[in-house]
């Protein structure tokens, strides 16, 4: 076996890693690394869950809950992206629940865009069709969607600030393509 | 852009979400180990490609990644309705197909652009 004394320990370089962009009207900065899931149950198992999560699971489309940093995202009718900004171990949780389930640790996976300012809406729209006024995605909304190419989760944490997750290899696209929306989207 | 309204998210998206899935309704034989290399073609491969009203299946791909059903105009191309998977065929007689009439054709809606 090898000597490690004094050998380079290996580093971490976390996708987006510094990254700062966007204009004025809509500022862009990379998401502190989270934990996430990806979580697929029927609906007997919801309640379980969302007891071994400490948060009840939506059931409606476009909505979400959030307790304590984590949050958990309605994607489909049995799936959720549940992440958890303290970076706690999700899977052990939900692991416990002893209901059936699927559960995937995508924390690596993913990684988000944070973008804010007035003008998020208008960036985000630069390459995402979906309506986001506030009436229609109202704080707290979420949608499985597309953003140009890529296929991105919106959250929309405050009326003036949109989580965007992307998988880590679209994160120079969906970085790029944010910045070039946010400029036009006025400063 | 097109919208569908997808029967699980509830609202209307972008076409761009969405992956068209083959034709709908389509009744798999319990027999397939029986069957005549013709019928199996008739089964797998033969579709009716109708002009007019199809029922097709569609994916919410980037989205609620659920597969629905859809009864389209390919003539027109619009979607008479959208439901569930699983459900049986909507009454086509409640469902109005476009006519030729009800066609946006080329020539009606871009003749004048030089």
């Amino acid at each position: 076996m090898a000597d490690l004394i004094g050998a380079d320990l290996a580093t971490r370089t976390l996708p987006l890693a510094g990254f700062h962009g966007g204009s004025g009207a809509a500022s862009l900065s990379a998401a502190a690394p989270a934990t996430r899931l990806s979580l697929r149950a029927k609906p007997d198992a919801v309640s379980a869950l969302s007891l071994a999560l400490g948060l009840s699971l939506p059931t409606r489309p476009k909505t979400s809950a959030s307790a304590h940093g984590r949050h958990a995202l309605w994607l489909g009718p049995d799936e959720w992206l549940v992440i958890d900004e303290n970076g706690a171990d999700m899977m052990g949780a939900v692991a416990s629940s002893g209901v059936l389930h699927s559960a995937t640790d995508i924390s690596h996976r993913n990684t988000a865009v944070i973008v804010r300012g007035r003008g998020a809406e208008v960036a985000i729209n630069g390459g995402c069709p979906q309506d986001l006024s506030l009436g229609i995605f109202p704080v707290g909304a979420c949608s499985r969607t597309v953003l140009g190419k890529a296929e991105v989760v919106l959250f929309r944490t405050a009326e003036d600030t949109f989580r965007v997750e992307c998988w880590r290899s679209f994160a120079p696209y969906v970085s790029g393509l944010l910045n070039e929306a946010a400029e036009d989207a006025g400063n | 852009m097109l919208l569908i309204y997808c029967p699980y998210c509830e609202e209307e998206r972008s076409e761009l979400e969405f992956r068209q899935a083959g034709d709908a309704h389509i009744a798999r034989p319990t027999n397939m180990t029986e069957m005549t290399d013709e019928e199996f073609e008739a089964f797998f491969f033969l579709r009716d490609n109708v002009k007019g009203l199809t029922y097709e299946r569609w994916r919410h791909l980037n989205g609620c990644g659920r597969f629905f059903n859809a009864a389209r105009d390919t003539v027109s191309d619009k979607f008479v309705t959208t439901y569930k998977a699983g459900l049986p065929k909507p009454d086509i007689s409640t469902l109005r197909p476009a006519t030729e009439a009800t066609v946006e054709t080329y020539e009606a809606t871009e003749s004048n652009a030089k």
